[in-house]
């Protein structure tokens, strides 16, 4: 007999598209009822329910994963699955998909979900001149069309075989053809839970809609209310006087008082958050290479994670692939040692390097104490590092790519190539240490290579060999990976599986939790 | 009474002046703050083409004294304009489409309506505190009530809010789970529970402005128990109690009023970190999610809002003293 697990199947399922109606388990202890009242962070007076406008936690739980739908779903477990979309199939090149769309679906309006929708919702990320934060998935779309009242095809300027796990991104919500901007204004999806008041930057409350496509498999509560709550402690004393079962992003500092509360569960997710130190390697000393193997060898990654996540995180290998990613290769990092800083400083042709490091709290929170950290570690190998504290207003626009060497953090992808094609392919804006064929040919290679390459252990070689380049020549210091720490009543019941590629469950927590 | 108009009417004139200078002032430093709307609301997905096409839609690009003077024109017609945050959505989603939210006005009147609520509520707990704890001080003045009333006042005056509300929080919340740890009222939320949410903000605000208040009525009374006329009182046999509500209270009242309004001012004005840590949606709050994402228009309004009510709370602070002061209300 052969065991099949599910990942694997899924793996070579994205060729062949084999996917069960919805992944979604069925869980025999959830039951419905109740209402969950949850605080989040991350809110502005400036939400709405516009996809191409979502940034922050606050929204990607209430559109992302309360509201509305995407064509596909990532699930607990990592592994993709249908959402609007029941299966996929691609052509050998990867460059034309074709979704098969779920039948009966309606909006909460109760208009009927079909092939229109899904174009047009696409089609506002794709238009001239957009500013949508997904304009990077679809640009490479070059024709969309309805092949059946249930079925779409899309064309790709080149083969992509992540294509169907990019259609699950939080941006790319699929609102009601020729409605769309009335949908936008009120919130009308087809997701579990409809809009019962909405308030940008206090309030969101949903009601659970009756009859829906996930019944019996996810929705369990009766009425979900957002809060939003910015502030770090405010949201730590709600959760602690009972008045949110859930909050996302708790102090770790404080995070004994939490525990000593019996009421309290502190959830701990490993996932693919990273902090890190780009340097750019278009500007001396950083284009030598030998340069950056002294610093990858003159910061001590263990320390820092235990002063500054307080345990709450890993070791990174200066790779920004995380435990959330399919082909993590969990490698040994760059062992923390002055004497081989010494050594490849002297093979740089130095005695020592003085070099300037910003850093502010806008970066991660302890960004500052973590660069101090570095500074004191690098020392005995003979790198000056001279912390610059930059303020934290304006940081992303006026420090980040702009000083050589600074501090900074990326959430992280769900893809490989995602995360590669974001900041490390060459001549992207936001490659943050100008990582080109110039520093590594071959990476950028691999890149192109394993995008299309629809054979799972063919791309597990690919995207093993580049996140070893990374670790040995790579313009980005990755000392460590943070989890995502959050609280959550006992009150509320969780699966045994928790989501990790966001916060809270993927941020589908109404759908996922139940009242204990 | 002439010269009571002339006063207000001349203090108006110069309340405008300093209101015209205050938006001078914090439109200046707005500008002065590192980053503006369009890289704060693209945060690290900052591309240099996003911020220009951000910049341009809303006007960003122009030089800050032309972007200065077409606010000031729309402000003297009455119109606040419309929020960054408000006008960027509109490009995003395309000019017809009601986010809700239509304006500053209409962004920030529920807001203000919640702070009003909150001062309302915090003064009718205050004010008839302060004034009770006064009078008492200064009828057991030197005795061990005085000494503590002031010690307690004091203390609480010396202690930043948010201390003072993790305090309450830790006792009245934590500890002790009698009241909300979360103010956020909302609307359709009945009277009782909106009024039981907003207790602890309206508790910590009171140890803040309790202390000048009690402090002022203690001693504007034992100012005049040292008057003939107090002594009068006493040695007609009247009892300490009735000397000091019915003889002294009456006269001392100009400078209780005045700082009762003062006091009020900053009940509207000083909440902003009181919102902030109980979760308030009142006015503070938008200010400060306004002023993290650079949404000059909105926070304009909002220092134009506070200033206002410092200017009319403390003119009717003197207009107050003058009516209850005959002798300031016929000048020689």
């Amino acid at each position: 007999m052969t065991r099949i697990s599910r990942r694997g199947l899924l793996r070579t399922g994205a060729a062949a598209g084999v996917l069960a109606a919805s992944g979604l388990p069925l869980r025999a202890q959830a039951k419905r009822g109740g209402r969950l009242r949850v605080g989040l962070n991350g809110a502005n007076t400036s939400d709405s329910w516009d996809g191409r406008s979502i940034a922050d936690m606050f929204m990607i739980a209430a559109a992302h994963g309360t509201v509305f739908d995407c064509l596909t779903e990532v699930a607990a477990d990592g592994s993709l699955v249908g959402e609007l979309a029941t299966d996929w199939e691609a052509s050998p090149d990867a460059k034309t998909w074709t979704f098969n769309l779920r039948s009966g679906v309606t909006f909460h309006n109760g208009k009927a979900f079909g092939a229109d929708d899904v174009l047009e919702s696409l089609q506002l990320h794709m238009a001239e001149g957009s500013k949508s934060g997904a304009r990077p998935i679809v640009e490479p779309i070059t024709e969309m069309k309805k092949t059946g009242p249930l079925q779409v095809q899309f064309t790709l300027a080149n083969g992509n075989a992540d294509f169907p796990y990019l259609m699950s991104d939080y941006h790319l919500l699929i609102y009601p053809a020729g409605q769309i901007e009335e949908a936008i204004s009120q919130g009308i999806g087809t997701g579990l839970y409809a809009v019962e008041s909405f308030e940008p930057g206090v309030r969101f409350v949903g009601k659970r809609v009756d009859g829906h496509y996930k019944d019996g498999q996810a929705g369990w509560f009766d009425e979900v209310e957002f809060i939003a709550i910015n502030d770090q402690t405010a949201r730590m004393n709600a959760v602690l006087t009972g008045q949110v079962d859930a909050i996302n992003r708790i102090d770790v500092k404080t995070e004994a008082l939490l525990k000593a509360n019996p009421m309290i569960r502190v959830v701990d997710s490993p996932n693919n958050q990273h902090f890190t130190f780009p340097m750019l390697t278009d500007i001396a000393p950083f284009g030598d290479v030998n340069v950056r193997r002294a610093l990858k060898h003159g910061i001590n990654r263990q320390e820092m994670v235990d002063k500054i996540l307080l345990g709450h995180g890993s070791v990174g290998a200066d790779t920004p692939i995380g435990p959330a990613n399919q082909y993590f290769a969990d490698l040994e990092p760059p062992a923390y040692d002055p004497d081989k800083s010494k050594f490849y400083l002297k093979e740089a042709g130095l005695d020592s390097i003085d070099i300037d490091l910003s850093a502010s709290s806008a970066a991660f929170d302890g960004a500052v104490d973590a660069a101090q950290l570095y500074q004191a570690s690098a020392a005995p190998g003979g790198i000056n590092i001279n912390v610059v504290q930059e303020p934290a207003d304006g940081y992303w626009s006026n420090v980040w790519i702009k000083k050589p060497f600074c501090a900074c953090y990326w959430g992280g992808r769900a893809t490989e190539d995602w995360m590669f094609s974001s900041a490390y392919a060459e001549g992207v804006p936001w490659n943050d240490s100008q990582w080109d064929s110039k520093d590594n040919a071959r990476f950028q290679e691999l890149l192109i290579a394993g995008r299309a390459e629809l054979d799972s252990a063919k791309r597990r070689e690919i995207y093993t060999e580049m996140q070893v380049i990374l670790r040995d020549e790579g313009g980005v210091i990755i000392p460590m990976f943070a989890n995502f720490v959050e609280a959550v009543s006992t009150k509320i019941g969780t699966p045994d599986k928790i989501g990790n590629l966001w916060q809270l469950d993927n941020t589908r927590f109404a759908e996922r939790w139940w009242m204990a | 009474m002439n010269s009571v108009v002339t006063i207000i009417a001349q203090r108006l004139a110069l309340g405008l002046l300093t209101l015209l200078i205050v938006s001078i002032v914090i439109f200046a430093a707005v500008n002065m703050l590192p980053g503006d709307f369009a890289e704060l609301i693209l945060g690290q997905g900052a591309t240099p083409e996003a911020v220009t096409a951000i910049r341009s839609d809303l006007g960003l690009d122009q030089p800050p004294v032309a972007r200065y003077f077409t606010w000031l024109g729309g402000v003297m017609q009455g119109d606040l304009g419309n929020s960054f945050a408000q006008a960027n959505f509109a490009n995003f989603a395309g000019a017809d489409v009601n986010s809700g939210l239509t304006s500053v006005a209409d962004q920030i009147r529920p807001r203000f309506a919640n702070t009003m609520f909150l001062a309302l509520v915090t003064a009718a707990i205050a004010v008839p505190l302060s004034l009770t704890l006064g009078v008492l001080a200064a009828l057991f003045r030197n005795s061990l009530f005085d000494r503590i009333a002031n010690v307690g006042t004091l203390t609480s005056i010396s202690s930043p809010e948010f201390f003072l509300a993790y305090v309450l929080i830790l006792f009245l919340a934590v500890l002790n789970p009698w009241l909300p740890s979360l103010s956020n009222i909302y609307d359709g939320m009945g009277f009782g529970e909106r009024l039981q949410r907003t207790l602890l903000p309206a508790l910590t605000l009171t140890l803040v402005v309790t202390a000048h208040m009690m402090r002022m009525t203690r001693a504007a009374i034992i100012n005049l128990l040292a008057s003939p006329y107090i002594e009068m009182a006493r040695l007609k046999g009247l009892s300490p109690m009735r000397v000091i509500l019915r003889h002294a209270l009456p006269n001392a009242l100009a400078p209780i009023i005045n700082v009762v309004a003062l006091n009020l001012a900053y009940l509207i004005t000083g909440v902003v970190v009181v919102e902030v840590v109980f979760v308030y949606p009142g006015i503070g709050q938008l200010f400060v999610d306004s002023v993290k994402i650079r949404d000059i228009p909105v926070v304009q309004a909002c220092c134009l809002i506070f200033a206002a009510a410092y200017i009319l709370l403390n003119l009717t602070a003197d207009i107050l003293s003058i009516l209850s002061n005959p002798r300031l209300r016929h000048p020689k």
